[in-house]
């Protein structure tokens, strides 16, 4: 299945008596880079959650397209990728048992060029064949995010992205979302590196509580633009 | 992706795994062995076993050690939350469950390839008299104790006490497996072996195979949706 666009109306999500998420409303289309910003515990994770089909709201509802995920199910998982804040990858496998693993999983075709091309993307070639758990937490980083985009999904959700990353792959991965968006690619990132984003993103929305909050564009970076949003909101 | 090659593809994984750590193996082949020779001091007297002791001894080996390989089984799934990954996967999530099921099985039944003749040997069973007859138990009731166990461990991963939880949730629920695998055991260690009662516990046994299996492919996936 294919969609071009992701829409979140009125998404309200509880755990037992404490609120995560409150009518949060929000349309990415195709094409655009959205960052979700915020404090810790502001409920970023949980939206992701929700986005990746993992977690289903309390009210409100998600659309895929014109699509629920309850209706279009595995077809639609198909089409999302998602780099956790843990990396979902097994750390007694190799770099290549891994991207083997995911990409026999997804049912896709070639698996074994795509694993070369992700295995060169990641700078990983020369440790293909060494068990993930002695890599360092930026080679980890690289190798998830190519797990993640192995299936050139749809919709790409990214939960601290750069975290354990060296100026060179931070630029690198700076470069890989800008070609996603060339190629139509709805990205949703959580992100604390403000300076990192700023001028990457098209749009950025912030959550405070669990309700969003739109940082408007103007003058001033992107950081100062949010300093000034939760100094207000505080 | 069609169901069993997801199957295949998950075990084959979990094999992969176990074959560079074999921690799941070592660790619940040792639980199982030490459970068994524990009770062997415990019960044989001057060279002679409590009567009926072995059967529930062995189902005890099993159960407990079964029990652990479960616990392992899922906690390397939520080291780097690979659990998430393969259920935003294009896969059917029952499938997720049985291959998750038939790993956990192939372990359970190399442990009772040690553990059975050691049993035989500490209590001087005759275990292996009606072989398939036996083998049917073993593999009925590994069967149930581990479908309950596969689908108790997937819900518990993320539970911060699932360690005491998992045992507290599975013993009473698999209490009939577990009751139908030592009775059906006992029937063919008697003096005289009973094989209509061993088949009367046998049918038992698949009776709950079928049911629990059914019971959890129907429930993983609503359970699995946080």
């Amino acid at each position: 299945m294919d969609f071009t666009s992701l829409t979140l109306t009125d998404v309200t999500r509880n755990f037992g008596r404490r609120r995560a998420l409150f009518k949060v409303s929000l349309r990415c289309v195709a094409g655009e880079i959205l960052a979700l910003l915020g404090p810790n515990g502001a409920g970023k994770s949980t939206l992701l959650s929700i986005a990746s089909t993992l977690l289903e709201p309390t009210a409100g509802e998600v659309r895929y397209g014109d699509q629920t995920a309850r209706a279009a199910g595995a077809a639609l998982r198909g089409r999302i990728g998602v780099l956790g804040h843990d990396l979902y990858i097994y750390p007694e496998l190799s770099a290549v048992e891994n991207l083997q693993f995911f990409g026999r999983v997804y049912g896709l075709p070639d698996v074994p060029a795509r694993v070369e091309a992700a295995l060169a993307r990641a700078e990983l070639a020369h440790r293909r064949d060494d068990p993930v758990a002695g890599y360092s937490r930026g080679m980890r980083q690289r190798l998830a995010l190519e797990r993640a985009l192995l299936h050139d999904p749809r919709l790409v959700l990214l939960d601290e992205p750069f975290t354990g990353l060296d100026d060179a792959a931070t630029s690198a991965l700076r470069r890989r979302l800008a070609g996603l968006r060339e190629v139509g690619t709805i990205v949703l990132i959580t992100t604390h590196d403000l300076e990192t984003i700023d001028g990457l993103v098209d749009r950025a929305v912030m959550l405070q509580n669990g309700r969003l909050v739109t940082i408007e564009p103007g003058p001033g970076s992107l950081r100062d633009r949010y300093r000034r949003l939760t100094t207000v909101s505080a | 992706m069609s169901f069993l090659r997801t199957v295949w593809l998950i075990v084959r994984k979990d094999f992969l795994i176990e074959a560079r750590s074999r921690e799941v193996l070592y660790t619940t082949l040792f639980f199982a062995v030490s459970c068994v020779l524990v009770f062997a001091f415990g019960f044989v007297r001057e060279g002679r076993p409590l009567e009926d002791a072995a059967s529930g001894i062995l189902w005890i080996a099993i159960a407990f050690s079964g029990t652990l390989a479960l616990g392992r089984a899922f906690e390397r799934e939520r080291q780097s939350e690979t659990l998430r990954a393969l259920l935003i996967a294009p896969i059917d999530r029952p499938a997720l469950y049985v291959g998750k099921l038939v790993g956990v099985l192939l372990l359970l039944f190399v442990v009772e390839l040690i553990i059975v003749p050691l049993v035989a040997l500490m209590f001087q069973a005759p275990l292996f008299d009606h072989a398939l007859l036996m083998m049917g138990l073993l593999v009925a009731g590994t069967i149930g104790f581990a479908a309950v166990g596969t689908l108790f461990a997937a819900m518990l991963v993320r539970a911060r006490s699932r360690d005491v939880l998992l045992p507290v949730l599975l013993y009473p629920i698999t209490i009939p497996v577990i009751i139908a695998g030592v009775r059906g055991t006992a029937a063919l260690l008697e003096g005289d072996p009973n094989i209509a009662v061993a088949r009367m516990w046998l049918s038992m046994l698949f009776f709950f195979d079928v049911v629990f299996v059914t019971l959890a492919l129907w429930t993983f996936e609503p359970v699995m949706t946080e």
